[in-house]
């Protein structure tokens, strides 16, 4: 009997490795094979060109575009999403400090938008457009992914913030700030580095979803010059790419694919050593 | 002079900051209700003519002649979902344990960026992967097993996907909820002589069941409304599936791909919007259930 509880534990302790060692090669194996067949067909030319005629049955060009368009649409959706989501956040944390349900409600709906599938956002991001007579443009695209990261660099900000000890907040009333002086004061700056790794995280989001995009932005060879045109993006770039039956243009998917890991690898490396520095920042009471 | 400047200015730059941050609560507290009212609209058009039930169970998709059955797509969605549920649920579950009970600390300071990077991993990437390797995994050697010919765009691919997809998601959710768990309760069991294995099963497990289910059960919300990645390797035949190796075509895809051909015919436009809203729906009701089960049994430790 004894014996047996032995062989169980023994067992799962050895289906737990596996599950774990699963996990790990899985990234592995996704990033392995994404740079094996990506990198090959990765030139300069890629990176550094617009489509050339005939760019999508093979002929010259690049995706110089779709980076671009990605880097405008979530450089402008990540900015707008801090000028709400910052306020919100502090004000949670700072003004309505005592008032828990209150807070613990506004997490809840946050954490329930967050839920919501991007395609949602998008199909309801194409019915505003419509109805406000908006093209298919970057502006479009902004807000759409916009309201898409907002819950999620909310919440991001909320876990940083609610670190913060009461006695900081206290201190600073009591010494006679105000309460949005002590917030922007004093705990922006004593959260700094954590919330940028959260505006780190939602920029990811922005640059790597397709779905939210796929009717809103629409779809460019040229890199745009104005927010009411047309933007080709770096996700969507790789899926039509890849529906092309030409082998040549099916490569070209790959080494845009290879170029947002990249992209993805340097955003989760940032993000890392800002946490890290979050960690000795930190006023510890 | 100067003082009674500052005096001046600074209540009124807290009344703007305070006002604008409570605009800003105002406008996400009030953005599902627009979502939900926008979609609901949309979809109205559809509902005038046809009940709920009929669409949702009629398995005839000829939107040229009228007949929106959401039927194949509805069982695609819960096919898709359930089986990669059903390969990410006890990898994620095996995981946490290992990673909150035995791990060491070089395993953690692996596994923690691991995760991070699967979870920022774009879906797109996850499709490209599905199309690169999914796929001619299960034509070349899981259709050959079951001595079938298949082109491998199966919902077997898209569940496979999908659960990887899902895995940092879910094992997150559980690796904050087993440490929530008191460390009195399996320390009390440990001293009474129990093994760590059955404080595990009996105690741990037990104890933080309820947070698990709703971790499975965010995790298949987010499965469910997943698009690009399962739209790229699912295969998207119109049909309902009989088999794990059968194409299928979900919700989401339906939507993705039938999205700006639709606009000429306003009932094709009403009928995705419709889709976009089942998925809503479904998702908040997933999400609002587990969020509640979690926040009830933290509140219980």
């Amino acid at each position: 009997m004894c014996k047996l509880k032995k062989i169980e534990e023994k067992f799962f302790r050895i289906l737990m490795f596996c599950s774990t060692v699963i996990i790990a090669t899985t990234l592995f194996l996704i990033i392995f094979s994404i740079l094996y067949k990506g990198l090959p067909s990765l030139t300069w030319e890629m990176v550094s060109q617009v489509p050339k005629g005939g760019f999508y049955f093979g002929k010259e060009g690049g995706i110089l575009n779709a980076i671009i368009g990605s880097v405008y649409l979530s450089l402008g959706s990540t900015f707008l999403a801090l000028l709400v989501g910052l306020p919100l956040a502090l004000f949670m944390n700072v003004h309505l400090i005592r008032h828990k349900k209150l807070v613990n409600a506004i997490r809840f709906v946050l954490d329930l938008l967050w839920g919501v599938p991007s395609i949602v956002y998008g199909a309801f991001g194409f019915t505003i457009m419509i109805y406000f007579g908006i093209r298919a443009s970057l502006l479009a695209g902004i807000i759409t992914v916009t309201l898409f990261i907002i819950p999620i660099i909310v919440r991001g900000m909320d876990e940083v913030l609610k670190s913060v000890p009461r006695g900081l907040l206290e201190s600073s009333l009591s010494l006679g700030s105000t309460r949005s002086e002590t917030a922007y004061r004093v705990f922006l700056k004593q959260t700094f580095p954590g919330l940028i790794t959260a505006v780190l995280l939602s920029f990811g989001r922005a640059i790597g979803d397709a779905a939210s995009i796929l009717f809103t932005t629409g779809y460019t060879d040229y890199i745009p010059t104005s927010l009411n045109q047309p933007t080709a993006t770096l996700p969507l770039s790789i899926f039509f790419q890849l529906s092309s039956p030409i082998p040549e243009v099916q490569q070209r998917a790959y080494a845009s694919a290879a170029v947002l890991v990249f992209i993805i690898l340097i955003i989760s490396i940032l993000s890392r050593v800002f946490s890290r520095k979050y960690k000795k920042n930190k006023i510890n009471f | 002079m100067r003082i009674r400047r500052l005096d001046i200015s600074r209540p009124l730059r807290d009344k703007l900051h305070s006002g604008w941050m409570l605009v800003t609560l105002v406008i996400v507290l009030i953005l599902p209700v627009i979502l939900i009212t926008g979609l609901l609209v949309k979809s109205s058009l559809l509902l005038q003519d046809h009940s709920i039930l009929s669409l949702l169970f009629s398995k005839e998709w000829k939107p040229l002649a009228g007949k929106f059955g959401f039927y194949p797509f509805i069982i695609s969605s819960v096919w898709v979902t359930v089986v990669a549920l059903l390969i990410a649920a006890p990898i994620c579950l095996l995981t946490a344990i290992h990673l909150t009970q035995y791990a060491n600390k070089w395993v953690l300071n692996i596994m923690h960026p691991v995760i991070d990077i699967l979870a920022g991993i774009p879906s797109v990437i996850y499709g490209v992967w599905g199309v690169l390797v999914v796929v001619p995994a299960i034509s070349g050697y899981v259709g050959p097993f079951f001595g079938k010919m298949v082109s491998g765009y199966s919902i077997l691919a898209g569940a496979v996907v999908l659960a990887i997809m899902i895995i940092p998601f879910i094992l997150n959710i559980l690796i904050e909820i087993f440490k929530t768990i008191p460390s009195e309760l399996t320390e009390a069991s440990l001293s009474l002589g129990a093994s760590k294995w059955q404080t595990i099963k009996y105690i741990l497990v037990k104890k933080a069941l309820p947070g698990i289910i709703s971790a499975f059960g965010l995790g298949m919300s987010r499965a469910f409304g997943e698009t690009i990645a399962v739209l790229m390797v699912v295969g998207n035949v119109t049909k309902i599936p009989k088999g794990l190796l059968q194409p299928g075509y979900p919700l989401p895809a339906l939507i993705a791909n039938n999205y700006g051909e639709m606009l000429s015919i306003p009932m094709y436009d009403s009928a995705l919007m419709l889709a976009a809203l089942i998925l809503f729906v479904v998702v908040l009701i997933f999400n609002f259930a587990s969020r509640l089960v979690i926040i009830k049994s933290e509140i219980h430790c």
